[in-house]
């Protein structure tokens, strides 16, 4: 996968399959200590626990239309490549949440990519689902919930594709604006260091 | 905190309302894109992406996108499926956004199958 809000789309898939009907992704970027953490949590059916200890194998799958399952491997191989790991944990009939970390500045990290892309695809294909997504960048942090959404826009389908383009819109312009703020913070640290000399 | 606001809401209310009148009427063309690991690492959402800039283009309400998982045959992903009411389902596949521009515009609005890119009915 060239972007890592593939490999959340993709998870965040797995969830709605095991039967969730909410979904939180956790974005968190922590610059200052070199880490990024992606928390992927679901409250669908859970993996049995003879599958647990196999999630990793690409040979072992709860699909039915063919024998391999690739998702969860690929988003392993992508975190261990960048000095971070994978882990799964998951309750029968509570759900399952896959945390993914990454060297931030590792150079084989896949760049986050496309998010708003990803939100509004998960929400436009799935109606039903409610998604709640987390973007945290130092301290600083972006919310969606479409629980409120809906709330707020009762009379209006979440899918129609007026709606969902003005969505990633918006997605777009507050991520940028928070990559934005972070770069002003940085920058000021680094006058203050200047001046400090 | 950042946030989508309120404020944002309305904004995003109040743009659409303009643009879409009232709408009935039930959907009798389905588009199915798959999404498995497979679709998604071939290039799905980018063709997702380009099929809902084609819907807010056209404005027709009897269309439904919905996304699936795998349907078992990755080598041909991204694959895409048109089911219109009264005819068999046509599974198209290598598909991209420029075949997926074509396939709207040709087979759903126009019902021309596109034979060059389908990989058959089901």
């Amino acid at each position: 996968m060239r972007e890592l809000s593939l490999h959340i789309l993709d998870i965040a898939e797995n969830g709605i399959t095991a039967g969730a009907d909410c979904i939180h992704i956790l974005v968190e970027e922590a610059r200052s200590d070199d880490r990024l953490k992606i928390v992927i949590r679901d409250n669908g059916r859970g993996l049995p626990p003879e599958k647990l200890d196999k999630l990793t194998d690409p040979f072992v799958t709860t699909r039915t239309t063919r024998r391999v399952g690739l998702g969860l491997p690929l988003l392993a191989t992508a975190a261990q490549r960048c000095n971070g790991v994978l882990t799964v944990d998951t309750k029968p009939n509570k759900g399952t949440e896959v945390t993914a970390t990454f060297q931030y500045s590792h150079i084989d990290r896949a760049p986050m990519g496309d998010i708003a892309a990803t939100l509004t695809m998960l929400i436009m294909g799935n109606p039903d689902i409610d998604f709640v997504y987390t973007h945290i960048i130092d301290g600083n942090d972006f919310n969606l919930d479409t629980r409120e959404i809906k709330k707020d826009m009762h009379d209006l389908s979440l899918t129609d594709p007026m709606v969902i383009h003005h969505l990633t819109d918006s997605i777009r312009s507050s991520l940028r604006q928070l990559e934005a703020d972070e770069v002003k913070i940085e920058k000021r640290e680094e006058n203050d260091g200047k001046a400090n000399h | 905190m950042a946030k989508l606001t309120i404020d944002d809401l309305k904004k995003i209310k109040e743009k659409s309302l303009k643009e879409t009148s009232l709408r009935y009427g039930e959907a009798n063309i389905k588009i199915t894109v798959h999404m498995g690991t497979c679709g998604i690492a071939a290039g799905a959402r980018e063709v997702m992406n380009a099929l809902m800039e084609e819907m807010a283009a056209a404005d027709r309400q009897d269309i439904r996108v919905v996304t699936s998982g795998c349907m078992g045959m990755c080598s041909s992903e991204p694959n895409v499926t048109v089911e219109t009411e009264g005819s068999e389902p046509i599974v198209y596949r290598d598909m991209d956004s420029n075949r997926m521009r074509q396939v709207f515009k040709r087979h759903v609005l126009l019902g021309e199958v596109q034979t060059d890119f389908a990989l058959g009915k089901m």
